[in-house]
C-alpha cells in the first residue's frame, strides 16, 4: 500500500510541475508587455511598476517562472486586478458556493444514474433498456445551458414555482437555498448522470454474466437480492471511481450554469475574470482546479486500491 | 451469411469478396440510429454551405419595427431583440458550429496523432516525457482550459477553434499512444522490421492504418463535444463575435429575454442539440460498425 502511494507520488509530482508551466506558459500568448495588460484598464503607473517588479519582468523566462511557482507554493496566486484582493482569497470565497452545487449535482446524477443503469442491464433489450439508453443520449447531447434557460422558461416564467436567478446562503436561508440550487443542480447533474447511467449499464452486464452471480441464482435467492446485494455491490466499484473524475465534468459545467442563474460561484468568477481581463485570476482558477482534480485522481486511484482486494495481494 | 463469408479463401481468391471497410459500411447501414444521425449530419452540412441561398433574410439585417415578434409566416422563428429574423441566423449560425466541430478536431487530430505516434512508437524516454505532459493538460477540465486558452489568445471564432482543437489533443495522443503500443507487438509489425523497413515506413504504413477505426470513432464523438465547446464559449462571449451569427452567443443574449421573447432561446439551442445528437449516433454506431471482434 505505501509503496503503491510512493509509485503514484512519482508520477504526480512531474505532472504538476508540467501542469505549472503549463499554465504559466499562458501568460506568454498574451501579445505585447504583460505588465501593461494585466495592470487592466486604468494603466495606472504605480500598478505597472509594482507588477513589472513583482513579475521580475527583466529577468529571463525560467527565473520568472521560479519566482512565480515560488510564491505559488507558499499560497500567493497574485491579486486580482479588479479588487486587489488576492487570487487564492477570492477563490476560497467563492469555492464553497460552487461545492455545494456540485454536491447537489453530484447527488442527483447518483440517484438517476445508477438506478436507470442497473434497470437498463436487468432488462437488456427490453423498453427499459431502450429509454434508459434514450435518456443517456439525451443527457450527452445536450447542452446544459440551453437546458437551464429552458427550466427557467418552464418553472420561473410560466409556473413561477422557482426562482430564476438569486443566491442565499444555506445557514441564512435554507429553503430560499435550495430553491435557487435545485435547478441549476438538476441542469448539472443531469450530464453526469447519462454518463453515470452508460458505465453502471456495462459494469453491471459484465458482472451480471460472472459464475458468483450464476451460483447465487442456483442457490435459489430472489432476482432482487441476486441483483441488489450481489451484482450491483462489485458493478460499483468502477463507477465510485468514475465519479471522482467526473468532478472536471462538473467544473467545466459549473462554470455555464452559474453564468445561466446568476449563480455568484467559482464558475462565474471565471467567467468574470475573463471579460474583466483579470488574467491572474484565471491563472489561479485554472492552476487551483487542476491541482485538486490530479489529487482526486490520485484518491480514486487509493479508493480502488482499497475496495479491490484482488489489486492489493 | 452469405456464401463468400463462409469460404473466405476462395472470395479472397476470386477477388469479390468485399473488403473489410466495404463490411463496416454495411452494418453501419443497418443501424436506423446511426444512418438517421448521418442524414442529419449531411442536412447541416447543406445548410451550412448553402447559407446564402437558404436562408430567407439577412441575419445581421436590424427591424427596429419588428422587434421580439413571436413566429409568424413572414418570421418563421420570431425575431430576435433588434428585428433580426431568427431562422435566418440559425441557418447561417450552422457554419460556425459546422466550422468549429470540424476545424477544432482536424487540429487536434494532426498535432495529437503524430505526438501519439511517436510516443507510443519510439517508447521509453520520450514517452514518459509526452504521457507527463499529456497528463497536465488532461488534468485541466476541457471547458476550464479552452476558457483559458480562449481568454490569453483573445477572443474570435478562429481562436475558439485553436482552443478547442488544443484542448482535445490530448485525447487523441493518449488514445494513439495506446494503441500504438497494442500493435506494435504484432506479427506483422516484427515482420516488417525484420525485412529492413525504416521505421517511419513502418509507423506510416503498417501501423497507423490499423489504427484508423478507433481514431474515426474518437473523432466524431470529439467533433459532437468540440459544437458543444464552441456554443459554451460563444454563450460566455469568447468564440464568434457578433453580430456574426452563432447558437452560443443567440442563447447568451436569448437568456435575457426568457419571458417575453421564449423562441429566440428555443431554436439555436434545438439546433445544437440536433447537431450533437446526429455526431453523437453517428458516433455510437461507428463505434458497433468499426468494432474489430466482428471483422
Amino acid at each position: 500500500m505505501i509503496e503503491f502511494l510512493v509509485k503514484r507520488l512519482f508520477t504526480i509530482v512531474p505532472t504538476l510541475v508540467f501542469v505549472s508551466m503549463l499554465i504559466f506558459g499562458l501568460q506568454q500568448l498574451l501579445p505585447g508587455d504583460p505588465a501593461m495588460i494585466l495592470a487592466g484598464e486604468d494603466q495606472d503607473p504605480e500598478v505597472i511598476a509594482h507588477l513589472r517588479a513583482k513579475l521580475h519582468l527583466d529577468q529571463p523566462l525560467p527565473m520568472r517562472y521560479a519566482y512565480w511557482i515560488g510564491g505559488v507554493v507558499q499560497g500567493d496566486l497574485g491579486e486580482s486586478v479588479r479588487t486587489q484582493l488576492p487570487v487564492l482569497d477570492l477563490i476560497l470565497q467563492k469555492l464553497p458556493v460552487t461545492l455545494e452545487l456540485a454536491l447537489l449535482a453530484m447527488t442527483i446524477a447518483l440517484v438517476i444514474g445508477i438506478p436507470a443503469g442497473v434497470v437498463s442491464a436487468v432488462g437488456r433489450g427490453t423498453a427499459w433498456d431502450y429509454a434508459a439508453n434514450l435518456f443517456a443520449l439525451w443527457g450527452l447531447s445536450t447542452p446544459n445551458f440551453w437546458l437551464g434557460i429552458l427550466m427557467i422558461l418552464l418553472f420561473s416564467v410560466q409556473l413561477g414555482w422557482l426562482p430564476a436567478s438569486g443566491y442565499e446562503s444555506p445557514f441564512v436561508d435554507l429553503q430560499a437555498n435550495l430553491a435557487a440550487m435545485i435547478m441549476p443542480a438538476f441542469v448539472l447533474g443531469n450530464a453526469i448522470a447519462a454518463v453515470l447511467m452508460r458505465h453502471t449499464r456495462s459494469s453491471m452486464l459484465q458482472v451480471l454474466g460472472a459464475d458468483y452471480v450464476r451460483t447465487a441464482r442456483a442457490k435459489g435467492l430472489s432476482e432482487r437480492v441476486v441483483v441488489l446485494k450481489h451484482a450491483l455491490r462489485n458493478a460499483l466499484t468502477p463507477i465510485i471511481t468514475l465519479g471522482a473524475l467526473e468532478l472536471g465534468t462538473l467544473l467545466s459545467g459549473a462554470v455555464l450554469t452559474e453564468q445561466v442563474f446568476t449563480i455568484p460561484g467559482f464558475g462565474k468568477l471565471v467567467v468574470d475574470s475573463v471579460f474583466n481581463r483579470d488574467y491572474a485570476v484565471v491563472q489561479g482558477v485554472v492552476l487551483v482546479t487542476a491541482t485538486t482534480y490530479i489529487l482526486l485522481n490520485l484518491l480514486a486511484d487509493v479508493a480502488y486500491f482499497l475496495v479491490n482486494p484482488r489489486l492489493r495481494s | 451469411m452469405s456464401a463468400s463469408a463462409a469460404l473466405p479463401m476462395a472470395g479472397a481468391a476470386r477477388g469479390t469478396e468485399a473488403g473489410p471497410w466495404l463490411r463496416a459500411w454495411r452494418r453501419l447501414r443497418r443501424r436506423r440510429g446511426a444512418m438517421l444521425g448521418l442524414v442529419v449530419v449531411l442536412i447541416f452540412v447543406v445548410l451550412a454551405v448553402f447559407a446564402a441561398w437558404i436562408a430567407p433574410q439577412d441575419p445581421i439585417a436590424t427591424n427596429w419595427g419588428a422587434i421580439r415578434k413571436a413566429p409568424s409566416a413572414e418570421h418563421w422563428m420570431g425575431t430576435d431583440e433588434i428585428g433580426r429574423d431568427v431562422l435566418s441566423r440559425v441557418v447561417w449560425g450552422t457554419r460556425a458550429s459546422l466550422l468549429a466541430g470540424l476545424a477544432s478536431v482536424s487540429i487536434a487530430l494532426l498535432l495529437g496523432v503524430p505526438i501519439g505516434l511517436a510516443a507510443g512508437f519510439l517508447g521509453g524516454f520520450i514517452d514518459g516525457l509526452i504521457s507527463r505532459i499529456t497528463d497536465a493538460f488532461l488534468a485541466c477540465p476541457f471547458l476550464i482550459l479552452a476558457i483559458a486558452l480562449a481568454a490569453f489568445l483573445g477572443p474570435s471564432l478562429t481562436n475558439a477553434m485553436i482552443a478547442i482543437g488544443v484542448s482535445a489533443t490530448p485525447i487523441f495522443v493518449r488514445l494513439t499512444r495506446a494503441q500504438v503500443i497494442n500493435i506494435k507487438v504484432e506479427d506483422y509489425v516484427e515482420a516488417a522490421r525484420a525485412v529492413g523497413n525504416p521505421p517511419l515506413r513502418i509507423a506510416l504504413r503498417h501501423i497507423l492504418p490499423n489504427i484508423l477505426a478507433p481514431l474515426i470513432v474518437q473523432a466524431t464523438l470529439a467533433i459532437a463535444a468540440a459544437v458543444i465547446a464552441e456554443a459554451s464559449l460563444s454563450f460566455l462571449g469568447l468564440g464568434q463575435q457578433p453580430p456574426a451569427p452563432s447558437w452560443g452567443s443567440m442563447l447568451n443574449v436569448a437568456k435575457n429575454y426568457v419571458d417575453n421573447a421564449p423562441w429566440m432561446a428555443v431554436w439555436p439551442g434545438m439546433s445544437i442539440f440536433l447537431l450533437v445528437l446526429s455526431f453523437n449516433l453517428l458516433g455510437d454506431g461507428l463505434r458497433d460498425a468499426l468494432d474489430p471482434r466482428q471483422r
